[in-house]
């Protein structure tokens, strides 16, 4: 390992460093402030470290391609957003805050890894970092039970699937003597099946657990709300963007190397999952009344588009997939931003209650979340009008009617909780002058991050050639 | 350059109105006005332009933009309008001008926000009557819906929220059949060429087959039945109409039913021949099947709005029947319909409002022996009842006349069937006067009359319907123009 691989492993570098860096400064002098600002600007080290640092092989297990630098890019700017929210939030609720940006950083670093990931090792590593790192943040509030309730939870569950996929790896090993993605990926889609003890299909199924685990794929759904439920507003926003984002690009990357010839069998279970991804999250968000989980269930939903992406992956699918990526994280951080914004200090602004009547109270921060909400829905001027668009597209492109059907079936089914949700912000209050309430202290960062957002979804869904420009030039590399 | 114009300056106005409202709603109504006012005073600058006695005869686009938008796909922000565009657009302003009128004194509560979704839905509507891009035309398609369902749900009655949301869940999943339609048309226009674009021009000689331009068609078919709408996908037009206001209502039956009209007749018969032609049949028969069923609920209807609801959709009902009859005459009898629709359906949901406003209920029994107390409204809305049941001498008569007569050349049973409409129209539209207007007061209202700017907005109307009526002349010359220019169409 030259000189060259150490130069191009830049942004994983600058991230891991910062964190060093935190952890240091905290150990000196405990200082929100400081490590609030040290994480900031190391993020912002990083996002600008992917725009000159030369692509390059970084040893067997790391492919550090424009395609790893866009994704890295998009998550750590992801958490960039997520920090700032989170500086209102812990200082109203926490004593002990600065830890916090440490576990953010290694966290995003873990992301960040499989996003790069060529080898099944690079990819359980990602992920363990990853996983190890988020436990420690949705149980970061201590001293009350939901989040220390949705901390075990997803510490058992993300624990079990993690040997699912350990076993599946080794299975996998075992049969081949190989474990980089291209050889796997090849073997596993060619026709005269390639193994020799019988064990691929069996180790893939494995694998398939333990991917489907950390994007919250139906049937392996279940922690999904209740650790967005549980989980710090903010951290909700990060387990529904970077840790998804992440072992998102990952399948993208694994799929967009089997080619065209891909094993049908895995196919058609890739179909079963989306299918009962997106049809179990538009379903079940219509009995929810807890506005987290409503978003838990339509990321659920999202993640089934998602695959659609996946599953397709021609060069219109990998877009289509980077696109929604993009945009899915948009929307989804402002949703939670406006969460995170209305939070009072005993606990997360999750039902119904808190939003009744908001346009009439604050009517900016109203619209902001109905944009965000609309733009989940796919309503145009909106970057999810687009990112439907292209994965619509992409389908028809392939012919993947049945499952561009059950999507526009899904979504619209979709809308109508999404409606509901602006329907109750809408909803006049009955007297002319309520009780007038002590709104939640307003934080600057919070309102740039969410403003920002907002220019971003329009942005995205008016005008998105630049954003297509990028991802055109991202994964130019990986066909 | 002067279309961009057209939709900028309502978008323009719409966001400048919105806050403006926050220093004085009256700040807020003047910019909406203003601005709907320009668009209309720019639109008819066209009319002298392009289609007046000066302007050269022929086919072609009398006005063009063309920008690139996302190119990566195709897409062009590519705009145009020929006659048939030009009369829609210039409904929809004339009305749009209208809906910003009636509601200075009807709309009290988040004025600005109100202008701003009424102007973005005129801005969508403007869209899809001049884009020449099938993306935009989708773009602006599903554009109108949210401000619309604002308009319903902020707005509204009692159950606006339910009514908002199935007008939502209705025109979205039709929508987005509507897409995937769209985009197997892109693919197969890319196998055949070997070019990505979403070019209305382009597009239009796509080769398919039979099989696949029947499932293509039928997605677009859904989109603009539920739109228009067509039985049997009419169930949310009522449910919308008795709950949203007057403005809106107008807005709601007569303005995006135009724009489902138009684009049947600019997309649907062009794109797909072979398989309008073999689905022509079925559509006949509900669009007949439409007409008496909407007759026989608006004669049973109690609420007032629904009522007129109905009654819009039976004359759609006629549009339908004009669209898929097949021939040129039903075809110009249509826009005549879409038009006079348009103006005599509206103003009859503006009586309703005026009425409603008095005495403060749409209920059709808290009414009865108005012509007593408010003879003026009381002779506005049986003069608009006898424009909405065909009289002869107004505009209505006109386009359901040329409708029959076109449909008679292609379905003699048909014809004869939905004439009946016609007859059952009369029905209805009596009951509307008879029961709100005639009999005795019993309720001893004692009411004011119109003011001034109803009055006036209602007599422009009675204008323009006694002038499509008596003298329709420069109508069906304008679409002559478009005739020329698609001269399969328009045989």
């Amino acid at each position: 390992m030259g000189c060259v691989h150490v130069i191009s492993l830049l942004p994983l570098l600058i991230i891991a460093a910062t964190s060093v860096v935190v952890l240091l400064a905290i150990a000196v002098r405990r200082n929100h402030a400081a490590a609030f600002g040290l994480t900031l600007a190391g993020l912002a080290a990083g996002i600008c470290s992917t725009f000159f640092t030369p692509p390059n092989q970084a040893t067997q297990l790391l492919l550090m391609d424009r395609y790893a630098f866009f994704f890295m890019g998009l998550l750590m700017a992801a958490s960039l957003f997520i920090a700032l929210l989170s500086y209102g939030y812990l200082a109203a609720r926490e004593a002990r805050r600065e830890e916090f940006y440490v576990l953010l950083l290694v966290a995003t670093l873990g992301a960040m890894t499989l996003t790069a990931s060529s080898h099944f090792t690079s990819l359980f590593l990602g992920i363990e970092i990853l996983s190890v790192a988020l436990y420690g943040l949705i149980a970061y509030l201590r001293d009350r039970s939901l989040p220390l309730e949705a901390g075990i939870k997803y510490l058992v569950l993300a624990g079990s699937s993690s040997a699912f996929l350990a076993f599946g790896i080794a299975l996998v090993y075992a049969d081949l003597g190989v474990l980089d993605f291209a050889t796997v990926a090849q073997r596993i889609s060619s026709t005269q099946s390639g193994s020799a003890l019988g064990l691929l299909i069996p180790g893939t199924v494995l694998i398939l657990v333990g991917v489907g685990f950390k994007l919250a794929l139906a049937p392996f759904h279940m922690w999904t709300p209740d650790v967005y439920e549980g989980a710090p507003a903010p951290v909700t926003a990060f387990v529904a963007t970077v840790s998804k984002g992440g072992m998102f690009a990952l399948l993208l990357r694994y799929f967009s190397l089997s080619g065209a010839d891909r094993s049908p069998r895995l196919l058609l279970v890739l179909s079963i999952i989306a299918i009962a991804s997106m049809l179990a999250g538009n379903l079940l968000a219509l009995f929810s009344t807890n506005i987290k989980r409503i978003l838990a269930y339509s990321s659920i939903a999202h993640m089934g588009y998602l695959l659609v992406a996946a599953e397709v992956s021609s060069r219109l699918g990998v877009g289509a997939g980077a696109f929604y990526l993009v945009a899915y994280f948009v929307m989804i951080l402002g949703a939670l931003g406006v969460v995170t914004l209305l939070s009072s200090g005993e606990r997360d602004a999750d039902r119904f209650e808190d939003y009744r009547g908001l346009f009439w109270r604050r009517p900016v921060l109203a619209l902001i979340f109905t944009a965000m909400l609309l733009s989940l829905a796919g309503i145009p001027l909106t970057a999810g009008f687009l990112a439907k668009f292209y994965l619509v597209a992409a389908g028809a492109d392939s012919h993947a009617w049945l499952l561009i059907f059950v999507l526009v079936v899904t979504s619209t089914i979709g809308l109508f909780y999404y409606l509901r949700v602006v329907g109750v912000m809408f909803h006049q209050p009955a007297s002319e002058r309520l009780v007038p309430e002590p709104l939640p202290r307003r934080t600057p960062a919070v309102s740039v991050v969410l403003v920002a957002l907002s220019a971003f979804l329009i942005w995205f869904g008016v005008f998105p050639s630049p954003l297509l420009r990028l991802i055109q030039f991202a994964i130019g590399k990986i066909f | 350059m002067i279309l961009g114009w057209l939709i900028v300056i309502l978008i323009a106005g719409g966001l400048i109105a919105w806050p403006l409202a926050r220093l004085h709603p009256l700040l807020s109504r003047l910019i909406a006005l203003s601005a709907v006012t320009l668009d209309l005073a720019l639109a008819l600058v066209l009319a002298t332009r392009d289609f007046g006695p000066g302007s050269t005869a022929g086919g072609g686009w009398r006005e063009e933009l063309d920008w690139s938008w996302i190119p990566q796909f195709g897409i062009h922000f590519h705009l145009g309008m020929d006659g048939l565009s030009f009369l829609l657009v210039l409904l929809t302003l004339f009305l749009g001008v209208v809906a910003v009128v009636v509601s200075w004194t009807e709309i009290a509560t988040a004025v600005g926000f109100y202008h701003f979704n009424l102007l973005l839905i005129l801005a969508g509507i403007l869209g899809v009557l001049l884009s020449l891009d099938l993306f935009l035309f989708y773009f602006s398609w599903e554009l109108m819906l949210v401000p619309m369902y604002f308009l319903i749900s902020v707005w509204g009655r009692e159950r606006r929220t339910h009514a908002a949301v199935k007008f939502f869940l209705f025109t979205q999943l039709s929508g987005l059949l509507m897409l995937i339609a769209l985009l197997a048309l892109y693919f197969a226009h890319h196998q055949a060429t070997g070019i990505y674009t979403f070019e209305y021009q382009d597009l239009l000689g796509t080769p398919l087959d039979p099989h696949r331009a029947m499932w293509i068609m039928l997605g677009f078919l859904a989109a603009f039945a539920v739109k228009l709408p067509a039985f049997p996908f009419h169930t949310w037009l009522p449910d919308a109409c008795a709950e949203a206001s007057a403005a809106s209502n107008l807005v709601l039956a007569s303005l995006m039913a135009a724009t489902a009209a138009y684009a049947m007749i600019r997309f649907l018969l062009p794109l797909f021949p072979e398989a309008v032609h073999t689905i022509s049949p079925l559509m006949i028969v509900l669009a007949v099947i439409g007409i008496l069923y909407s007759a026989i609920l608006a004669f049973s209807q109690t609420n007032l709005m629904r009522l007129v609801a109905y009654a819009s959709i039976g004359h759609l009902g006629f549009v339908l029947l004009g669209i898929f009859a097949g021939n040129s005459l039903a075809l110009r009898g249509t826009v005549m319909t879409v038009i006079a629709h348009g103006v005599s359906i509206g103003a009859l949901f503006l009586v309703a409002g005026a009425v409603e406003k008095r005495v403060q209920s749409r209920e059709i029994d808290t009414m009865g022996g108005l012509w007593d107390t408010i003879p003026c409204l009381s002779g506005v809305g049986l003069f608009f009842a006898l424009a909405a049941l065909g009289l002869p001498g107004l505009g209505d008569f006109i386009g359901e006349f040329l409708i029959l007569i076109g449909t008679y050349q292609a379905h003699i049973a048909a014809a004869a069937v939905a004439a009946l409409g016609v007859l059952a129209a009369t029905f209805y539209a009596l009951r509307f006067v008879q029961y709100a207007f005639q009999g005795t007061n019993i309720h001893s209202w004692h009411l004011p009359d119109l003011a001034a700017h109803e009055g006036f907005v209602l007599g422009v109307l009675i204008a323009v319907l006694l002038w499509l009526g008596l003298y329709p002349q420069p109508v069906l010359q304008t679409l002559a123009q478009a005739a020329s220019h698609a001269p399969a169409l328009w045989r």
